[in-house]
Order: structure tokens, then sequence, then C-alpha cells
């Protein structure tokens, strides 16, 4: 039976001999180089991605593909551990530095045979919500070249062209998403510690997943903050991000803090009756500054959920407006304490300084992070200072356990999954965004996916519709922990309802979309 | 209340990272107004919350069998200076100036 979902189609084309693994690399390569400009890849594994698309093709010719993602061009966040492929965080500290190991996640997409094209671009250590604070440089949304961007948007003056009016890609996993966005890949991994997922598939127009903590193994994801990071699945559907979780999810031995129940990788069913689903409205998450064509929307998908015969709650989550003070704190103490390793002597930038260790230390760490990286660390040393560790660090985690069990308290009460904004507008000019600082931009922008993170739970963004600047918006789905299962399920009918238009790109038009299914474009605005 | 200077030095020794300029210290003034905020929330009888999965058992003892192993060279591959299998530091024990004694610190702001 035929699956939905476009890496079924994908991977039943490579079955039947329809289109070749090396093919599908050589037309992603292509890709990528005509959309360079986009500047959402670090590092581009040509040669490696073209063996290993040639071993893909041998297998399938055997009749022996791995699986489902046999052959599938994949792209990673380049805060991803890639075994004889640089890995640099976007930041000078690790420029040059070729990693010994792959992380779990990529090991075991290799292991599928997936093919690795390269490693996608990010803000520094991915601190940040614009992708836009890396030392490659921002990486550019795809959208800003599309043709419903370009229609709807005036030109000041008819010298002014689009170089001036990019948008920007939300961060921190800005390549991944503009790498899924622009088709130069099939599915990207991306990391998500406040956001840094869903933020940039919202602004793509992409599906992104941030599953429950705990679940799929960080082992080899260059640590952020560690009670809280997860990788996290870029894909153009949702049925794409279940395969993605199947493949990914599961106890890791090298990762203490992955449950060890089994875990069963599921297709998702189409759902036809959502009468019996409870959806929850958190009324906090009417957030200041949520544009009220944002709000629009999200009013629509409640009546949508509504009209179908679902059951529709407003509900309260009344410590939300804590939650980004509260990853403040912790964020920047667990930062302080993982960015500690940076010292020069085993890897990474080390600075020519010899008069004694700690000059050597301070110098090699005054070269290689950038001001966001220092401010953190800065800032986290002072809240776990002696006199300031109850006050604040240990304050902050018990305003954590307010922050989850307002999430517990909501789900006992009936509720199977939430319904909420991902961001509060479309995506912004790069111009603009840069004018408020990082610290800033990360508070507003991370509002309204942060508590997610704060309480482990799983949450997806769901591209909905385009804005009046016919840039996408999307919509966040937040579920109970380690029911993937049924957030997918309903993340699934929500956007077989939206039916989120294709993105209408110049450069695709030149490479034959044959292999890349179009979808209706009557939309939900 | 502003942040001492004892105190901006004890940071930069302790997280061997400098302010570089002014700039850097109201960063920190800000960052530590917004973390006030934090106060307003009234957590008494609230146990801190070290991990979102503090009801399941993650950790767990493995049998003590080696399962990998002899990557020095490998390991070894990123560091820049090293003499055969030693990671070569720079001599230890030499704090670094004071922040009054630094010409780096607060110039021109």
């Amino acid at each position: 039976a035929l699956k939905d979902g476009l890496l079924s189609q994908v991977s039943a084309a490579l079955k039947e001999g329809r289109v070749a693994p090396t093919e599908l690399c050589h037309r992603c390569l292509a890709l990528i180089k005509s959309t360079k400009f986009l500047n959402a890849y670090i590092t581009v594994a040509e040669e490696i991605a073209l063996k290993q698309a040639e071993e893909s093709e041998e297998r399938y010719k055997r009749g022996q593909p791995l699986g489902i993602l046999d052959g599938i061009p994949i792209a990673v966040k380049d805060n991803f551990n890639t075994a004889g492929i640089e890995t640099t965080c976007a930041s000078n500290m690790l420029k040059g530095y070729i990693s010994p190991y792959n992380a779990t996640v990529v090991q075991k997409l290799l292991d599928q045979g997936a093919v690795l094209l390269g490693k996608t671009n990010l803000d520094e250590f991915a601190m940040g919500s614009g992708s836009t604070d890396g030392v490659f440089g921002p990486v550019r949304n795809p959208w800003s070249y599309s043709k419903q961007y370009k229609e709807k948007s005036v030109p000041k003056s008819h010298c002014e062209d689009e170089e001036s009016n990019w948008v920007i890609t939300g961060g921190s996993s800005g390549g991944s998403a503009a790498a899924v966005s622009s088709f130069t890949c099939f599915a990207a991994l991306g990391s998500d510690t406040g956001g840094s997922t869903r933020n940039p598939a919202a602004h793509c127009g992409v599906v992104g997943l941030k599953p429950t903590y705990g679940l799929i193994s960080r082992h080899g994801l260059i640590p952020l903050v560690n009670s809280m990071d997860v990788p996290g699945i870029l894909t153009r559907c949702v049925d794409d991000a279940a395969v993605l979780l199947g493949s990914l999810a599961g106890h890791d031995p090298k990762d203490s803090t992955t449950v060890q129940d089994d875990f069963k990788p599921f297709e998702l069913p189409n759902l036809t009756d959502v009468s019996k689903l409870s959806i929850g409205i958190p009324e906090e998450y009417h957030a200041p500054g949520l544009s009220s064509e944002i709000l629009a929307l999200w009013s629509k998908a409640a009546d949508l959920f509504k009209n179908a015969g679902a059951k529709v709650v407003e509900v309260s989550l009344p410590h939300t407006r804590y939650s980004i003070v509260c990853y403040h704190v912790l964020c920047t103490a667990e930062v302080a304490s993982n960015m500690a390793r940076f010292d020069g002597l085993e890897y990474g930038h080390r600075s020519d300084k010899k008069e004694s260790t700690e000059s050597m230390y301070a110098a090699t760490r005054r070269e290689g992070f950038n001001d966001v990286v220092r401010g953190r660390i800065l800032s986290g040393n002072y809240f776990l200072l002696k006199q300031n560790y109850e006050k604040y660090f240990v304050k902050a985690q018990k305003v954590r356990r307010l922050i989850t069990n307002d999430f517990v308290k909501v789900f006992r009460s009936g509720v199977d999954i939430l319904l909420t904004p991902t961001t509060l507008s479309d995506a912004a000019p790069y111009t603009e965004f840069i004018q408020e600082d990082n610290r800033t931009r990360s508070a507003q922008d991370d509002i309204l996916t942060q508590a997610a993170n704060m309480a482990g739970l799983p949450a997806i963004n769901v591209p909905t519709a385009l804005s009046e600047r016919g840039l996408p918006v999307g919509l966040q789905f937040i579920g109970r922990s380690f029911q993937e299962k049924q957030l997918l399920t309903v993340a699934k009918w929500f956007e077989k309802q939206v039916q989120f238009p294709m993105i209408q790109l110049e450069e695709i038009k030149r490479h034959d979309s044959g292999v890349f299914q179009h979808q209706k474009s009557a939309s939900f605005s | 209340q502003k942040v001492s200077v004892e105190v901006l030095d004890h940071l930069e020794h302790l997280a061997l990272v400098d302010f570089r300029d002014s700039e850097g210290v109201e960063r920190l003034q800000k960052a530590i107004q917004f973390a006030d905020q934090l106060h307003e929330v009234n957590t008494d009888g609230v146990e801190p919350m070290d991990s979102v999965l503090e009801d399941r058992w993650c950790l767990y003892l493995r049998d003590d069998d080696v399962t990998e192993g002899n990557c020095t060279k490998d390991l070894m591959e990123n560091a820049r200076e090293k003499v055969e299998e030693y990671f070569v530091a720079p001599p230890g024990n030499i704090p670094l100036p004071k922040l009054e004694e630094q010409d780096t610190f607060l110039q021109g702001s």
C-alpha cells in the first residue's frame, strides 16, 4: 500500500528504479550550488555524499535497500559531530575542527543509508533566534526569493532590489530550515533548546518537530543546555517527521539522559474523526507583540477543530510569562559550564599566548567566542556565584517546576493537545532584525516556544498559511511527554486541512521537479 | 545596585572570559536586572527541578567491560600543541593580573 508523505514516495521511486540515488544526490548538490546565496550550508560534503549515494545505488541494484531512508539526501546542523567532516558550530572556536566521531543521530542516519550532503549554518553555538550571529554570516530565508513574497513587496525605489529586502530564517537552526525549504535536501537535523527548530520552521514554511526530552540521543550534539537540548527534525510534511523520528528515537547507552523504554516506530493514521479530541488554547500565549494576523489564524485554527467536532477549551498556564526569565538564568548557567571545555588544549582554536595556562585559556576564549557567547558565559557565572546560587539558579529551578506543573495540570484535566502560535509574527527583514541585540531578540522570539523545553514536552510547528507579506506562518502543537504519535497524528490532520502552499522559487523551476510532489494551491488564509 | 569591580574581576577569573569594555559590563547589568523578575514568583515549598526526567530512572550502572578505546591517535589529531601522547600546556599556577593592572579593561569607556 502506498504510504503518505514525501519520503515514502521518493523511497518508492528509488526502489522501482524511476530515479537513482546518485541522480538525487547530484540534483541536490546542484541546487545547493545554485542557491548558495542563501548561505544555508557551512560545509558541503560533496565527495562523501556522492560516495554514499553510489553505495546506496549498489544496494538498490541488489534489491537490498537498508530502509526508507536509503539514498535520501539529508543535511545536518553544524553543531552535531560528523566524523571526518568539519564541525564548527559557526564559531571561530571550532573552525577547522574535524570530528573524530559521529553523533549518535548522525550514525543512525548513516546506518540506514541516508546521504549526508553537508552541515548547515546556525547562530554561533546555537545561541540566537535569527541564524544571523554565526561567523559564516547570516542565513537568508528562501521565501525572500519566492514569487509569493516578491508579489507582495512594494519596492521603495526602482533601484532597490531583493538584496536589501531579504528576510531572516529565524533560528538557531536556520540553515537546516532553509535547506529543507529550498529543496536542497529531503530532511534536516536541527537542535531545539528554546525553540531553535520550531522557530525557523515557522519562518521557512516547513515542519519542525521538537521531540520529548529523553527520547532522542544527544550524544555528539555539542551541548548548550544539557537539561533542555534535544535534536530537532525538519521536514516538508508531518509524515516525514514521523519517519525521521522512527529512525532516531530510542535509548542510547552513550547518553545517560535517554529513557530506557522501548521505542516503537509508528506510521501515522489518517485521522478522520476528531470528536474524541480535546484541544487546549492557553490564554497566556496571546502574548504581547503577537501580530493580529497570527492571532486571527490561531483563532481560525481553533474553529477548524471545533467545527470538526473536537472539544476546544481555553486553558491557563499561569507561569508562562516567567519561562523566558527562568530560561535566561538556567541557560546561561549551563552555558557557563558547557563552554568551559573550550580552552584550546585538546581541540579547537588555540591562542599563541604562552605566558601561562590561564592567559592562554583567556586569550583563546576571547579570540574564539563572539560577544553573545561570552556574554552568556559571564552572566551564567554570575548566577552561579556562591552568593547568588540560591537566589538565582536554585530559584530558577523552582520556577521551572512550577512551569512544568502548569502543563501537568492542564493535561490531567483532560486536554490532549495544546494549540498555540509558534512565533509572534512572520519573518522580519534582516536589516530590521539586527537593530536589536541578540539577547533582546531571543527573549522576544522564544516566548511561545521556550516553555515546552522547560517542561521537556514534544512540540511541533505545522506551516499554516501565508501572511499578508507572502511569508509563511506556522502554528504549534504541544503534546504530552512521549506521546509523539498522538501529537503527530493531530498535526497531520491539521496539515491536511490547511493545505499550505508550495514555495514558488525560480531556482526550482529550472530543475525538474518531477520527484517533488505538488500540493494544492488552495490555502488556509 | 551596580556590580562591584571585585565581582567583575572575580567573574573574569572564573569564566576566563573578559568583559572587554563597558558594553560588556552593561550587558551583565541588564542580564541581572532581567533575572531579578524571578523574585516576583512565590516558590514557597517548591522543590528545585534538576531534570524533567526525575520520575524516570535513567541512570544505571553497566558492567565494567571495555567496549571501546585505542583511539589515542584520532583524539590527538585535533590538538595544536602536543608531544608524543601529551597535550602541551603553558606553565600553570600563574594567576592573571587583576583588572586594574590589565590594559584591556574599561578602556575608552
